[in-house]
Formats: C-alpha cells, structure tokens, sequence
C-alpha cells in the first residue's frame, strides 16, 4: 500500500495550444515536432497523420507526444554516462491542425531491449491527449519494413489482426525523408490498439 | 534509483467513457487496452531542466507591461512520488484562463474581456525538495456546451513530466469551496471521492504574502514507487 496517492488524470482541455505548442501563440516553445538536432543520430524520417474520432471525423483539437531511442536505440538523458549526441532528446509534440493532421520530423528509432532480454522492433512511444480524453491514450508506432516486427514481445501481446494498427505505412519521401504514415482511430471499426502500462 | 509503476495506482484516474463528459462518448476507445509490461520504452522519459526554462516563465502576472486584473495569488507545493519522496527538476507547464473566465486561446469566444496584461501560460522546474512555485491571478469560472448552463468550476491546468514516460500527468488543480463541484462533470470523471479531494487545493494562510497575494498550496503525486525486496518485477 503506498503512502502517498496518485493525483488524478483530466483532460487537457480545448486551449492548452498556448502553453503546451505554443506556435501560433506569443510563447516560447519547449518541445516542438522536429526532433532533427544537428547531433541526431539515424535515419532522418517524417512520421505523420490523422486523427479521427469515433464518427470518422478528423479531430483538431489534439496534441500528439512522441518518445522514442535515437538510430542506435539510446534513450537520451537516462543513462549513467551522458550519451555523445546530448542534444537529441528523442521527445517531441505536435498539435493537430484543422484536418486533424499532426506531424513529426525524427530520426528512425534502433531496437531497444525488452523484457527477457529479448530485442524490441524499432518502435515509438505515442501519447494522445485532447478534449474529451480524460487520460493520456498510449498507442505505439512500429515501421512496416522492419522484419523484427514478427518478434517483437510487445505486439506479440496485441490480436494478430489488429496489429495493423500500429504499424506506419511508408508513403513516399520529402525533402530526401521517407514519409511514414500513422493514422489514428480513437474508437469504431478500424479503432487503433491503445496500452495501459 | 529506479522506480517501479504499479498498475494499481491507476484506479484513481477517471475512465475513458466518462458518460456525462459528452466529448468523451466519441473519442474514448471501445476495445479494451492491452496491458503490457514496462519496458525501457516505459521506463525512460523526456528531460527538461532548469536549462530550458525561464526564471520569469513562473510568474504570469509580470508578462505583460502592466499587471494582470483579478486577485494576485501564489500557486505551490510540493511534487512527489508514491512514496511521499521528493522529484527534484521536474518539469511543470500551466495554463488558465483570466479572473473573467476567458482563456487567450483563438478558439474561445465566451462573451468575457481578454486582458491585454494576461497570457495565462507558465512554467517551471521543481527544485531539490521537489518544491514549485508560481504566481499568477485567480481564473474565473467559464461556461461550455456540455449541457444546459454548464459552467467549468475555477481551475488551472497542470503538465508534469516527472521520471519516466509512465509517470506523465496532465491534470487540474481546484479551489476550496466551489460550488460548481457538483455539477461539473470533467471533476466528476474521478469518481473516487477522495480522489477527487486530492484534486482539490487548500488556502494557505502562512504562505499569503501580506497586502500582496493570497496563497493555495497544492501538492501533486505522480506513479513510481521503490520496489520492496518481496515483490515479484513483472507482476509488481
Ligand atoms: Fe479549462
């Protein structure tokens, strides 16, 4: 039994686009959607999509946070000896526009140890909160050409056939930067896999 | 020292299909959640320190040329984890709407003034005790079409990043007393009561700065514990 309780979760509202992705706003930024740091280490790609709500319609009121390990699978700030690439920080947000369109420039995350020690396909942490989401969602996005998909102890835990909805499709390129696309369906037919951890 | 995340403690958050809380009928998932083990995914998380925030970022009534409207009051307290110890350097971000109830942001349009000398947005980083401190002026209540004349008791919002991905929280923080309680159903999404009270900040007489600002003390608890020597690590 623990001392000390947990404080609720509430949702982060309709306007925390000033404080938290302050882009339109007179506020300086501290996380943004580009996590590209000259120091970055991997692949560069651009992970992107749209969320939908549960009667199809694009939600645009969203903000999306990504945490992930860098190109060789080291999370930043968490090891005991800093990491070279000390300017990569491997977290980022990105708020939903009108379409409900949210986007990241990153690197491609390496596999990560999991549980057993067994390897974990090269993945990325995703939190979901808006209006009407009373508590963070957590979903993952996987890369669809990564063969150690098959493996991965993680979405082995998930029904075979909804495990498509964690996996990002690679769409075509921009700026030399393979495009992976993420939608996400907060409820309905193609509803995306959500965790509880 | 690693902490440990027992999914336990997550009874105290409201459940994704909150009825009353009508946006939540069409954007809470209909599938149960796939519970999983913590891994070093979980286990890590974003660092933000003092580095990346402003001294003034903590104080919202000094953002401006002149000084906000509405009563000047001291927002603290300490962040801590389910031990009751201490999370040094973390990450705090709020928001508010002005003591006439509207919010800055482009999407709101409640018939209120903006002030020009409110943005309603802050930050800081607990220090060494896990202490925080911000000063700013008492939000409004403000009304939303969730039902007929439903109005938002007085609130500001909380983003805490605390030690690990796990451990994130977005939440708000009440004054003592509101008679909005009842009727609101965002607050009533907890449906615990106690944990409800937890959401609840308590005026602070000591911490009142005299014939300058009145003072609410708000302590917050994130996930993570210190693993006993009994217990099992995966079914911890
Ligand atoms: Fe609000």
């Amino acid at each position: 039994m623990a001392e000390h309780e947990i404080t609720p979760s509430q949702t982060v509202g309709p306007f925390f686009a000033y404080a938290l992705t302050p882009t339109a706003y007179d506020f300086a930024a501290l996380v943004s959607n580009n996590l590209l740091t000259d120091d970055a280490v991997g692949q560069a790609i651009r992970v992107e999509g749209t969320i939908y709500d549960g009667q199809g319609l694009p939600v645009p009121d969203a903000m999306v946070e990504i945490w992930q390990a860098d190109g060789q699978g080291r999370f930043a700030g968490n090891d005991t000896a800093p990491l070279p690439n000390g300017a990569f920080k491997g977290f980022g947000r990105s708020e939903c526009d009108k379409l409900g369109q949210y986007g990241f420039a990153t690197v491609k995350p390496g596999p990560v140890p999991g549980p057993d020690g067994r390897q974990q396909a090269p993945h990325i942490n995703v939190g979901i909160f808006a209006r009407g989401i009373v508590r963070r969602l957590f979903t993952r996005i996987y890369f669809e050409d990564e063969a150690a998909n098959g493996s991965d102890p993680i979405l082995s835990l998930v029904p075979e056939e909804l495990r498509p909805t964690l996996i990002a499709r690679r769409t075509g390129d921009r700026d030399g930067a393979p495009i992976y696309a993420f939608d996400i369906y907060l409820q309905g037919e193609l509803e995306t896999v959500f965790f509880e951890a | 020292m690693a902490l440990i995340y027992p999914q336990e403690s997550l009874k105290a958050h409201p459940s994704y299909l909150s009825p009353d809380y009508v946006g939540t009928r069409i954007r809470s998932p209909k599938r149960p959640l796939v519970i999983i083990p913590h891994t070093l995914s979980e286990l890590t998380g974003p660092v933000y320190g003092h580095e990346s925030v402003a001294e003034t970022d903590a104080d919202l009534t000094i953002q401006h040329e002149g000084e906000p409207l509405g009563e000047r009051i001291i927002v603290h307290g300490h962040v801590m984890d389910e031990d009751g110890r201490p999370l040094p350097n973390t990450l705090i971000e709020i928001w508010q709407c002005n003591s006439a109830g509207r919010y800055i942001h482009v999407v709101d349009q409640h018939p209120a003034p903006l002030d020009p000398n409110f943005s309603g947005a802050g930050r800081c980083v607990t220090n060494g005790d896990g202490y925080y401190k911000f000063i700013t002026v008492k939000p409004g209540p403000y009304p939303w079409r969730n039902h007929p004349n439903a109005w938002r008791p007085a609130h500001i919002h909380l983003s805490l990043f605390g030690p690990s991905f796990l451990s994130r929280l977005v939440t708000q923080m009440y004054f003592p007393g509101d008679p909005l309680f009842p009727f609101d159903p965002i607050f009533n999404s907890v449906t615990d009561e106690r944990a409800r009270e937890r959401m609840i900040s308590t005026f602070d007489l000591e911490a009142t700065q005299p014939e300058w600002a009145l003072a609410f003390r708000f302590n917050i608890v994130l996930r993570g514990r210190e693993q006993t020597f009994f217990e099992d690590p995966h079914h911890g």
